[in-house]
C-alpha cells in the first residue's frame, strides 16, 4: 500500500534533550494515505518523542514535516490539530471528572451566545461518530467510570471529532487485555477504510505483525530498517529493534543446586480483606536455584511474597533463612541477611518517583557506610552515592539523559532496570523477584532474564512470580503452581509442559 | 448539659423538662430576633462571599491562593485612599466610584502579580500568598501612618444603602427576608447576582468547561490546544478583581474608614467557605452565609439578650464564646466534619511543558 501518495513526511528531524540524549537522530518517516504504519522500538528509543515533535508537543532542533507535500510548521497542538493530526496519548489525556461528552468536545465546543454549551447537539454528534466506528458509548458518563478500553475509544473519538486524517496511537495495547485489543484492532481497520491514516506505535512484534502495512523500526533515535509484515518475521524484527541477535527464548543452562537457602513451612496469612487467602504453604528454595511460582493472579502469590520479604505478618508458620527462624524479623532485618525484593509495581513500590536517580539507586543502603558518614553517619554522602549510581547505570545500562533527572522521568523499562540494579547485589542470599518484565520491550526483558540467571549461578536462591506462564516456564528450574492459598503441584523445568501446568492453574487438579 | 443552672430551685420534674422548655425559648428568641438578625447577615457574608468566589475561580483553574486577606487588604486600603484624596476636589459620589475601581484594579493588579509568581514562574503558591498577606498587611500599615493617620481627615464615607420601602420592610416574616436582600449597598447586592453569574459559567459555559478541564489535568487541556497558562492567568485576575471588591465593601460600602489589619482573617475565612461550598460558587456562599450567620448571632446576643430561664444560661457563657463562633465553626470545617471534599486534582501543581523551547 505504500504505493499510495503519502500524507505526511517527516524529514530529518533531530531532537536533542537538555543534558546531551540525542533522542532522534535525523529521522525520516513516511505515511501512506489509508496505511496503518506501525512505529516499532525498544523503550526509550525516541518513538514517543518522534510523536510529540509532531503533535507539537515537543520543539525539534532540525527537520521538517510535509502534510500532503506541503511543508508545515507544528508549534502546538492546536496546530496539530488544525492540520488533522490526533493522537491517543500511552497515558491517557483524559479529564476523570468530566463527561465523556466534555472531553471529546474540550477544545473545540459547540456553543450558542456567550459562549454557553450546547451539549445536546455535542452527545448526538459523538453519537452518531461512535456509531460510525463500530461501538456506543453514553456520552453523559463520566469518564472515570469507564474501563481502560472504553476510555481509549473516547480518546480515538476525541481524535476523529477534531477531524484527524493523520491517527497516532501511543501504545495503545499496552494496559489492555486480549479482549480489548482485538476490538480496537477493529475499530482502527474501519478507520482505515475509511480513509484513516494511522501511525501505531508498539513494542510488541506479534501486534505489530499482525495489524500493520508497514513496519518502521527505531533504535537508539535512529531509523533502522523498514520492513512489510509479509517480508519479515518476529526474530528479524528484534535484532532490528534491539541491534544484536536476541534470543526470544531463554538459555537458562544446567543450574547447581545447594543446600536449602529459604524454607516456608504451613504459612497461612489474611489479604488485605481479612479473607484467608494462604492456607498453609510449604516451599524451599535451594541455594543456586530458581524456584517460579505460577498460578491464575490473585491465588495467593502477592501475599507470599510479601510475607517472605516481611511486609505482611503470617498468622502462622514459619519462614527460615539458612535454617535460622526470620519470621518475626523486620523488613530491614530481612534485608540485612541477605534478601533482595524487585515488587511487582515499580512505580508504587520500587522507585520513589520524584526523586533524583542517584537517591533511587542506594534507597535500600542509604544509612550504611558510605552513603551514610559524618557526625555518627547522619549525613547524606552525596559524592559516594553518585559514584555507586553511576556505576550502576553503566552496569545495568539505564538509559536517562543524565543522573540529575527524577525516576518518573525514565521509561518504564529503565525504571525497571533501576530497581534491578539496586536490588541484585553481590552479597546476595535470596531474590525475591515479583513480574521482574511486566510492560518491558524483548532487549530488557532478554537482559532482565540474564541477570536473574546470573544470580542463580552465583548461587542465590531466586523466588519467581510472574503472571506470564511463558516467563515462569522458561526462567524457573522448578515450578510450583499455587491455586487457592495452597502449593498444588511441582513440576522439574524437563518436565513442565505448558498444557499441564496451565490446567492445573485454572482448576487445582492434575487430571490426565 | 447546664440543665442544673437552668432549673436550679424547681422541683425534680422541672429538671425533666428544662431542656426541651430551654430549646423551646430559644426557637421563640430566634424568632424575636429575626427582624435584627437577617438584615446584617449578608452584610456580614459579603467580603466573606466575594473572597470565596476569588478562590474558587483560582482553584478551579488549579492555582491556590492563600493571599485572599492581604488582597482585600491592599485593594480596601488603596480604594479607601482614592476616596479620601479625590472626594474634595470631584464630589462624594464620584470619588466612591473612582474608589471601587481602584480598589478592584488593585485586586487584578495582585492577582496578575500572583499569576505570574505561580503559573510562569512557578513558585509554591503557599509561599506566594504567605508573602502577599505579610506585604500588604506591612504596606498598608505604612501608608496609612504615612498618608492617612496624620492629616486627621476622614474619607469619602460610605455608599449608601438602598432602602426598601416601610410597606415592605413591615411586613410579618416576608419584610425581615426581603430586607435581608435588598435593603443592602450595591456591593453585598451584587454578591448574589455574581454567585449565581459564575455558579452557571462554570458549569455550563466554555470557559467553565476549560477552567475545569485545567485545573483537573491541565497536560489534557494543553494537549487539545487550550492554553493553560492563559486560562489560569485569567481566572486569578478575575478572581482577585472580585477579592479587590470585598475590599472596597470593607472601606467603602461597610465602615467608610481605615483600620490596620482590619480583614481580620476573613480571607481565611473564604478559604474555609470554598472547602464548605465543595468549590462551587453557589455552595462557597452558603459557606458564607453560615459564617455570616454566626456572626450575626454573636452581635445580636449581646444587642438583645434572651430573657427568662435561657436569658441566665446564655449569660453563663462568655461573651467572647459568641464573638469567636465563625472562627470555631471554621475550625470544625477545615477538620473535615463537614464530610470529606475532593478539591480539583490540579490544585496547587504548577504547569510545565516538556520538551519545549
Amino acid at each position: 500500500m505504500s504505493d499510495k501518495t503519502s500524507v505526511l513526511e517527516m524529514r530529518g528531524i533531530t531532537k536533542r534533550f537538555p543534558g546531551g540524549t540525542l533522542a532522534n537522530d535525523a529521522i525520516d518517516l513516511e505515511l501512506g494515505e489509508r496505511e496503518i504504519h506501525a512505529l516499532l522500538g525498544e523503550n526509550g528509543a525516541g518513538k514517543t518523542t518522534l510523536m510529540n515533535i509532531l503533535y507539537g508537543l515537543v520543539t525539534p532542533d532540525e527537520g521538517e514535516i510535509r502534510i500532503d507535500g506541503t511543508p508545515v510548521a507544528i508549534q502546538g497542538p492546536a496546530d496539530a490539530i488544525a492540520r488533522g493530526i490526533g493522537m491517543v496519548h500511552q497515558h491517557f489525556m483524559l479529564v476523570p471528572v468530566l463527561s465523556v461528552a466534555e472531553n471529546v468536545v474540550l477544545g473545540q465546543e459547540i456553543t450558542g451566545v456567550g459562549g454557553v454549551l450546547d451539549m445536546r447537539t455535542a452527545e448526538r454528534r459523538i453519537r452518531e461518530l461512535a456509531e460510525r466506528l463500530g461501538f456506543s458509548v453514553d456520552p453523559g458518563t463520566r469518564v472515570n467510570q469507564l474501563s481502560l478500553g472504553q476510555q481509549q475509544r473516547v480518546e480515538i473519538l476525541k481524535a476523529i471529532y477534531r477531524g484527524a486524517r493523520i491517527l497516532v496511537l501511543d501504545e495503545p495495547t499496552a494496559v489492555l487485555t486480549p479482549q480489548e485489543t482485538r476490538e480496537i484492532f477493529g475499530v482502527l481497520r474501519r478507520l482505515r477504510q475509511d480513509g484513516t491514516s494511522i501511525i501505531f506505535i508498539s513494542h510488541k512484534l506479534d501486534e505489530v505483525l499482525e495489524i500493520a502495512d508497514r513496519i518502521t523500526v527505531i533504535r537508539r533515535g535512529k531509523v533502522v530498517g523498514s520492513r512489510k509484515p509479509a517480508q519479515t518475521n518476529k526474530d528479524e524484527l528484534a535484532e532490528l529493534m534491539v541491534g544484536r541477535a536476541v534470543s526470544l527464548r531463554v538459555d537458562r543452562g544446567q543450574s547447581h543446586p545447594g543446600d536449602v537457602t529459604l524454607e516456608v513451612v504451613g504459612l497461612r496469612a489474611l489479604d488485605d480483606r481479612r479473607h484467608e487467602i494462604l492456607q498453609g504453604v510449604d516451599l524451599n528454595v535451594r541455594a543456586g536455584e530458581i524456584v517460579g511460582i505460577a498460578g491464575v493472579g490473585g491465588n495467593g502469590q502477592d501475599e507470599l511474597v510479601e510475607c517472605v520479604v516481611g511486609l505482611r505478618k503470617p498468622n502462622a508458620g514459619a519462614i527460615r533463612l539458612a535454617g535460622r527462624d526470620i519470621t518475626r524479623q523486620s523488613v530491614e532485618g530481612r534485608r540485612d541477611l541477605g534478601i533482595a525484593y524487585v515488587p511487582a509495581d515499580r512505580q508504587r513500590f520500587g522507585l520513589v518517583l520524584p526523586y533524583l536517580l542517584p537517591d533511587n539507586f542506594v534507597l535500600t543502603r542509604y544509612g550504611e557506610v558510605p552513603y551514610a558518614g559524618g557526625l555518627g553517619g547522619f549525613v547524606r554522602q552525596d559524592q559516594p552515592i553518585r559514584n555507586e549510581a553511576g556505576r550502576l547505570a553503566k552496569e545495568f545500562d539505564v538509559r536517562a539523559s543524565s543522573l540529575d533527572v527524577a525516576a518518573s522521568t525514565l521509561s518504564g523499562g529503565n525504571q525497571q532496570k533501576v530497581v534491578v540494579a539496586r536490588e541484585f547485589r553481590h552479597d546476595l542470599r535470596v531474590l525475591v523477584v515479583d513480574q521482574p518484565t511486566r510492560g518491558l520491550d524483548v532487549g530488557s526483558i532478554e537482559f532482565i532474564h540474564k541477570q536473574v540467571i546470573e544470580r542463580r549461578d552465583a548461587g542465590v536462591a531466586v523466588l519467581l512470580v510472574s503472571a506470564e506462564l511463558d516467563e515462569v516456564l522458561d526462567l524457573s528450574d522448578r515450578i510450583l503452581v499455587m491455586y487457592r492459598g495452597r502449593i498444588v503441584g511441582t513440576f522439574a523445568a524437563a518436565e513442565a509442559q505448558r498444557e499441564k501446568v496451565g490446567l492445573l492453574m485454572a482448576t487445582g487438579e492434575a487430571r490426565t | 448539659m447546664g440543665r442544673g443552672d437552668a432549673a436550679a430551685g424547681d422541683g425534680g420534674l422541672m429538671d425533666i423538662l428544662a431542656l426541651p422548655r430551654l430549646v423551646w425559648e430559644f426557637v421563640v428568641y430566634l424568632f424575636a430576633v429575626m427582624p435584627d438578625l437577617l438584615p446584617i447577615i449578608l452584610s456580614l457574608a459579603t467580603p466573606l462571599a466575594l473572597g470565596a468566589l476569588c478562590g474558587v475561580l483560582g482553584e478551579r483553574s488549579g492555582v491556590v491562593n492563600i493571599g485572599i486577606e492581604g488582597i482585600m487588604l491592599m485593594a480596601a486600603f488603596f480604594g479607601y485612599l482614592t476616596g479620601f484624596a479625590l472626594h474634595e476636589p470631584l464630589g462624594t459620589g464620584a470619588a466612591l466610584a473612582l474608589g471601587i475601581v481602584v480598589a478592584v484594579a488593585t485586586g487584578a493588579l495582585l492577582g496578575l502579580l500572583h499569576a505570574w509568581l505561580t503559573v510562569t514562574v512557578r513558585a509554591d503558591q503557599i509561599i506566594a500568598g504567605t508573602m502577599m498577606n505579610i506585604a500588604a498587611f506591612g504596606v498598608t500599615g505604612y501608608l496609612n501612618r504615612l498618608i492617612i493617620t496624620p492629616s486627621g481627615r476622614g474619607g469619602a464615607g460610605v455608599i449608601p444603602p438602598f432602602h426598601l420601602p416601610d410597606q415592605l420592610a413591615t411586613l410579618p416574616f416576608l419584610g425581615p427576608i426581603l430586607a435581608m436582600f435588598l435593603d443592602q449597598g450595591p456591593i453585598a447586592m451584587s454578591v448574589i447576582l455574581l454567585v449565581l453569574i459564575s455558579q452557571f459559567a462554570l458549569f455550563r459555559t466554555r470557559w467553565g468547561l476549560r477552567t475545569r478541564a485545567v485545573g483537573e489535568h491541565p497536560k489534557a487541556a494543553d494537549t487539545v490546544g487550550i492554553d493553560v497558562f492563559r486560562q489560569r492567568y485569567l481566572n486569578v485576575i478575575v478572581g482577585c478583581g472580585i477579592a479587590g471588591l470585598a475590599g472596597a465593601y470593607l472601606t467603602l460600602e461597610s465602615t467608610g474608614s481605615f483600620q490596620n489589619g482590619m480583614t481580620n482573617g476573613r480571607g481565611f475565612i473564604a478559604l474555609a467557605a470554598v472547602i464548605f461550598g465543595r468549590w462551587t460558587p453557589l455552595g462557597s456562599l452558603l459557606g458564607a452565609l453560615l459564617f455570616g450567620t454566626a456572626t450575626a448571632f454573636g452581635i445580636i446576643v449581646n444587642v438583645r439578650p434572651a430573657e427568662g430561664d435561657l436569658g441566665t444560661l446564655m449569660k453563663t457563657i462568655p461573651t467572647f464564646w459568641y464573638a469567636a463562633l465563625p472562627y470555631l465553626i471554621t475550625v470544625v470545617i477545615l477538620a473535615g466534619v463537614v464530610g470529606r471534599s475532593t478539591p480539583p486534582a490540579a490544585d496547587g501543581i504548577p504547569y510545565a511543558k516538556e520538551g519545549k523551547g
